[in-house]
C-alpha cells in the first residue's frame, strides 16, 4: 500500500474526468492540491480531511432538521393537541390546526431515524473518522482514496430520500421499523412510499458505512508511520478501528433485513408475516413468515450500532481528557481491552431488547448474563477516565467541559441501563419513558458531548482558526442544564409508566394528573432551551470560521501526531512521513522543561532510562 | 476555572435529591403495586436502585473531587503516572461480582413470571386478541371452554378475580402490540402468529380509587396512543360469575328485535306528524 500511488492514481482520473492539464507534479503531495479544479478538491475530493468535514456539514444540518423534529414532539407531550406554534397554522390547518396522530408517529420515526442514521454514525465515523485517521497515524491518506470519496457521496442519495420522504408521507414505524406495521402497505397511513424510502436511504446509509469501515481497517493496519506501533495509536484511533470491525460484521445482517422487508413491501415475499394473517381487513398474503426474525436481524445489527454511535467518542475522550488533565491516560492497555471487550460482547447481547416480545424466556435469561457483563468494561473505562483526571493538572477548556460531561452523562446512562438488562425489571420499563432516557443519556449526553468536546477540539487543525472559548462555554453551560432538565425527568415518568411513542397519555387515569403533565412541561422547556443553546455553537462554528484567530500547529500542547501537521494540514498532510518515538500520552515527564512530549520527539538516552521505569503502579 | 467542577457537582447533587424525593410522591414513582409477582419486581427495582444509587454517589465524589482538587494552579505538577494494575484488578473484580449477583439474583423471578412451565394449572379466563386499536376479549362461558357458543364477547374490558391467578391467552390480529399492566408489572408483546399464555393476578378489587388499565407498549399505527382497556378486579368470584351472566344476557338480547320496534314506533310517530 503505497501513498504515492494512490496519489498517482487519483491525478490519474482528474485529468481523464475534467481535462485539467496535466500539470508536472512534485514528488511529493504537499501543496498539490492548489493545482486541482474547485469540484475536484472540494466536491468529489478524495482528500481524507475534505470528505471528513463534508460528513461533518451534512450530519450538523441534518442535526438540525433531526432537533427541530424532537421540539415538535415535546410540544406535543407538554401540551397535547394543541396548536404549535407556526406549523400549526401551514401545515397542518386541514386537521384542525394540531399535529395529526399519525403525523407524530412520523416525527418520532423520522426523529430517531435522522439522529442514529445521519447525524451520530456520519459525525463520529464519517466526520472524525476520516479527517483523524490519517493524520493520527501519521499517513498521507485513506488507504482507498476513490473508496473513501464513495463512501461520502454514496449518503447523497440517502439524504435525498430520506428528505423526500417528508414530502411524499414519512415512515411511521419508529426507527426500529417493526413488521407486521412495517411491511404492508395498509397497516398504517405511515407504512407507504414513505417505508419503502425508509428502507432505501438506510440502504445508502449502509453501503457508506461499509465502504468506510474497510477503509478504515486497512488503513490503520497497513499506513501507520514507522514506529507507530498499535499500542502506540491514540485511542481515538483504537475506538474507530474497533468500531469499523464492527461495522464490517454487523452490517451485512441488517443490509439482508433491510432487503428482505423491501422485498416483502415490493414484490410481495413473505419473510415476516405470519400464516393466516391479515391486518386492517387487508388481503391476506400466503405468510409463512416470522414477524420476531425481523427483531433478530435488526437488532443483530443495532445493538452493535449503539457502540458504533459510542466507542469512538470514547476514543475521542479519552484524548482530550488526557490533553487537559496533562496526565498520560490511566490504564492505557486496560482501555484498549475495555473497548475490544464491548466490542465483542456486543455481539451477543441483542436479545436484550426482545425480553417481552414472546421470545423463548431461557434465551431471555442467557442474554441478561451477557447484557450484565457488558456494563464490566464501560465500568472499566469510567474508573480510568476518572484515574487519569485523579492527580492531573486539569484545564477547563471547552473540550475538557464537554468530555467531563460526556463522563458524567455516561455514569447516568450506564447505571439506569442495569435497570433494563434485569429482565424482571425489563418487564415494567420495557417500551416507557425510561428506556428513552437511558437512550438520551448514552446517546446525547455520551455521544453528542464528545462530539461537542470533539469539535472544538479539532477545529483549530480543521480550519486553522481557533473557536471563541467563552461562546463555547456559555454553550456547554445552557446544553449541559437543559440536557439533564429534558432528560433526567424522562426516566421517572417512565417509572410510573408513561408509554414512549405516545402522541397523548393524558387519556389514562395513572398518567392524566397534573404531576405527570407538569412534568412533561418542564421536559419541554428544559428542550426548548436546549435546542436554542445550539444557536450558539452554530453562531460560534460560523464566526470563528470566518473571523476566528489564527491557530498554531499545537495550540493545545498535545502530543499527537496531528498536532505536527501544518492548521489546517495540506493535502497530503505531513511534508515527510513523520517518524514516531513514543506513547501518545506523554504528558508531564519529569526531567523534561514543558509538560508534554511529542510522538515525534525522541527523547535524550539518559533521560529516556531515567525515566522508563516512573509511572506505573 | 476551578468552579466549572461544581457544576458537575452541584447536577450530580440535584440527581441525588430527586431520587431521594421521588418515592415520597406519588406521581414520581412506581405506580402503586398489586400483584404478588409485582412485589418481588418492585423488590428488584429497589435492590438495583439501592446498588446503582450507591455506585452513583461513590463515582460522584470520585469525580468531584478529581475536578475540584486537580483543578490547575500555577505551580501545580501533574502526577507522571500510567496507571496502576491492582487498581484495575479492583474495579474489574468487585463490579463483576456485583452484575453477577445481580444477574443470578433475578432469575427466579423472571422464570416465576414467563417460563411456561410456571404457567398457573387453572383454566384461562380469557382469550385477548388485539388489533387496531382494540383489545378484543372473550371469555369461556358458563361451560368453562373457550370457543364454544356461549363464550362472552367483550371489547376494551378485561375482568378478573381478586386473589386468585388469571390466566389469558394473547394473541394479535394484525400488527405486534404489547399487553401492559402498569399496576401488576405484568408486559407480554402480543405477535400476530402466535399464543402466548401471560398470568398475573391482584390483591386489591378495582374501585374509583384504584382503577386499573391495561395500555398497548409496543407501537402499533397511528391510533396506538388510544388503545386503553379498562382493568375490572372482581372482589369475589361469585360477582365476577355475575357481571358474566349479566354481560351475557345482553349479548344474547335480540337487537334487531328491539331495534324494529323501535323504528317501528318512530315511523309510526313519522306518519302521524304527515
Amino acid at each position: 500500500m503505497n501513498t504515492e500511488h494512490a496519489h498517482g492514481d487519483s491525478h490519474g482520473s482528474a485529468a481523464n474526468d475534467h481535462g485539467h492539464g496535466d500539470h508536472g507534479h512534485g514528488d511529493h503531495g504537499h501543496g498539490h492540491g492548489h493545482e486541482m479544479s474547485f469540484i475536484r478538491r472540494y466536491v468529489f475530493s478524495e482528500d481524507h480531511k475534505v470528505i471528513g468535514l463534508q460528513f461533518m456539514f451534512s450530519g450538523l444540518i441534518f442535526f438540525i432538521i433531526g432537533g427541530l423534529l424532537a421540539l415538535a414532539i415535546r410540544w406535543q407531550m407538554a401540551w397535547p393537541w394543541s396548536s404549535v406554534p407556526i406549523l400549526s397554522r401551514t401545515l397542518w390547518a386541514d386537521y384542525g390546526s394540531r399535529i395529526p396522530p399519525e403525523v407524530y408517529t412520523k416525527l418520532f420515526t423520522m426523529h430517531g431515524t435522522i439522529m442514529i442514521f445521519f447525524v451520530i454514525i456520519p459525525l463520529l465515523n464519517g466526520a472524525f473518522g476520516n479527517f483523524l485517521i490519517p493524520l493520527m497515524i501519521g499517513a498521507r491518506d485513506m488507504a482507498f482514496p476513490k473508496l473513501n470519496m464513495f463512501s461520502y457521496w454514496v449518503m447523497w442519495p440517502g439524504f435525498i430520500i430520506i428528505s423526500y420522504s417528508f414530502l411524499v408521507g414519512a415512515p411511521a414505524a419508529g426507527w426500529t421499523s417493526y413488521p407486521t406495521l412495517a411491511n404492508t402497505p395498509w397497516s398504517d397511513p405511515g407504512s407507504q412510499f414513505g417505508q419503502t424510502l425508509w428502507l432505501l436511504a438506510l440502504l445508502c446509509v449502509g453501503i457508506s458505512s461499509l465502504m468506510g469501515s474497510v477503509n478504515y481497517m486497512t488503513t490503520i493496519i497497513m499506513l501507520r508511520a514507522p514506529g507507530m506501533k498499535m499500542f502506540r495509536l491514540p485511542m481515538t484511533v483504537w475506538a474507530m478501528f474497533i468500531t469499523a470491525t464492527l461495522q464490517a460484521f454487523a452490517l451485512p445482517v441488517l443490509t439482508s433485513a433491510l432487503i428482505m422487508q423491501l422485498l416483502d413491501r415490493v414484490v410481495g415475499t413473505n419473510f415476516f408475516t405470519p400464516y393466516d394473517w391479515s391486518v386492517a381487513n387487508g388481503p391476506s398474503g400466503v405468510g409463512g413468515g416470522i414477524p420476531l426474525m425481523w427483531q433478530h436481524l435488526f437488532w443483530f445489527y443495532s445493538h452493535p450500532a449503539v457502540y458504533i454511535m459510542i466507542l469512538p467518542a470514547m476514543g475521542m475522550v479519552s484524548d482530550i481528557i488526557s490533553t487537559f488533565s496533562r496526565k498520560p491516560i490511566f490504564g492505557y492497555k486496560p482501555m484498549v481491552f475495555a473497548i475490544a471487550g464491548i466490542a465483542g460482547l456486543g455481539f451477543i447481547v441483542w436479545g436484550h431488547h426482545m425480553f417481552q416480545t414472546g421470545m423463548n424466556p431461557a434465551l431471555g435469561a442467557t442474554f441478561m448474563l451477557s447484557t450484565m457483563m457488558i456494563a464490566l468494561p464501560s465500568a472499566i473505562k469510567t474508573f480510568n477516565w476518572l484515574g487519569t483526571m485523579w492527580g492531573g493538572r486539569i484545564h477547563y477548556t471547552t473540550p475538557m467541559l464537554n468530555a467531563m460531561a460526556f463522563v458524567s452523562m455516561f455514569v447516568i446512562g450506564g447505571l439506569s441501563g442495569i435497570f433494563m438488562a434485569a429482565t424482571p425489571v425489563d418487564i415494567h420499563i420495557h417500551d416507557t419513558y425510561f428506556i428513552v432516557a437511558h437512550i438520551h443519556y448514552v446517546l446525547f449526553g455520551g455521544s453528542m458531548f464528545g462530539i461537542f468536546g470533539a469539535i472544538h477540539y479539532w477545529f483549530p487543525k480543521m480550519f486553522g482558526k481557533m473557536m471563541n472559548d467563552k461562546l463555547g462555554k456559555i454553550h456547554f453551560f445552557l446544553s449541559f442544564i437543559a440536557f439533564n432538565g429534558t432528560f433526567f425527568v424522562m426516566h421517572i415518568v417512565g417509572l410510573h409508566g408513561q408509554p414512549r411513542r405516545y402522541a397523548d397519555y393524558t387519556g389514562f387515569d395513572y398518567l392524566n394528573n397534573p404531576g405527570i403533565i407538569g412534568m412533561n412541561q418542564f421536559m419541554t422547556y428544559s428542550a426548548i432551551m436546549l435546542g436554542a443553546a445550539q444557536l450558539l455553537l452554530i453562531y460560534n462554528f460560523i464566526s470563528s470560521l470566518i473571523a476566528g484567530p489564527k491557530a498554531e500547529t499545537n495550540p493545545w500542547h498535545a502530543n499527537t501526531l496531528e498536532w505536527t501537521a501544518p492548521s489546517p494540514p495540506p493535502h497530503y498532510n505531513f511534508e515527510t512521513i513523520p517518524t514516531v518515538y513514543n506513547a501518545p500520552y506523554e504528558y508531564s515527564l519529569p526531567g523534561l522543561d514543558k509538560d508534554y512530549l511529542p510522538q515525534t520527539e525522541r527523547l535524550s538516552p539518559e533521560l529516556a532510562a531515567a525515566t522508563a521505569h516512573l509511572g506505573h503502579g | 476555572m476551578r468552579n466549572w467542577s461544581l457544576l458537575y457537582i452541584v447536577m450530580a447533587v440535584l440527581s441525588v435529591i430527586v431520587c431521594i424525593y421521588a418515592p415520597f410522591d406519588p406521581n414520581w414513582r412506581l405506580p402503586p403495586n398489586v400483584s404478588t409477582t409485582g412485589r418481588e419486581v418492585d423488590h428488584l427495582f429497589e435492590l438495583i436502585m439501592g446498588i446503582t444509587g450507591l455506585t452513583f454517589v461513590g463515582v460522584s465524589i470520585a469525580f468531584g473531587i478529581a475536578a475540584w482538587k486537580f483543578t490547575d494552579a500555577p505551580g501545580r505538577k501533574a502526577k507522571y503516572m500510567h496507571g496502576s494494575q491492582r487498581l484495575e484488578i479492583v474495579w474489574t473484580v468487585i463490579p463483576a461480582g456485583i452484575l453477577v449477583f445481580i444477574a443470578l439474583y433475578q432469575m427466579g423471578t423472571w422464570t416465576k413470571i414467563k417460563f411456561r412451565s410456571e404457567a398457573p394449572r387453572v383454566q384461562p379466563i380469557a382469550e385477548v386478541s388485539a388489533r387496531q386499536f382494540q383489545w378484543l376479549m372473550v371469555y369461556p362461558g358458563p361451560d368453562g371452554r373457550l370457543h364454544t357458543p356461549d363464550d362472552l364477547h367483550t371489547v376494551n374490558d378485561l375482568h378478573f378475580v381478586k386473589g386468585k391467578p388469571a390466566l389469558i391467552y394473547l394473541k394479535s390480529q394484525d400488527v405486534i402490540h404489547s399487553f401492559f399492566l402498569p399496576q401488576m408489572r405484568i408486559k407480554q408483546d402480543a405477535l400476530p402468529g402466535m399464543t402466548i399464555p401471560v398470568w398475573f393476578d391482584s390483591d386489591t378489587a378495582s374501585t374509583s380509587e384504584h382503577p386499573f388499565e391495561l395500555v398497548c407498549a409496543e407501537l402499533c399505527g397511528w391510533g396506538h396512543y388510544k388503545m386503553r382497556s379498562k382493568v375490572v378486579v372482581h372482589e369475589t368470584q361469585a360477582e365476577f360469575d355475575e357481571w358474566v351472566k349479566q354481560s351475557l344476557k345482553e349479548q344474547n338480547r335480540d337487537q334487531l328485535k328491539s331495534a324494529k320496534t323501535t323504528t317501528a314506533a318512530v315511523e309510526h310517530k313519522g306518519g302521524e306528524s304527515l
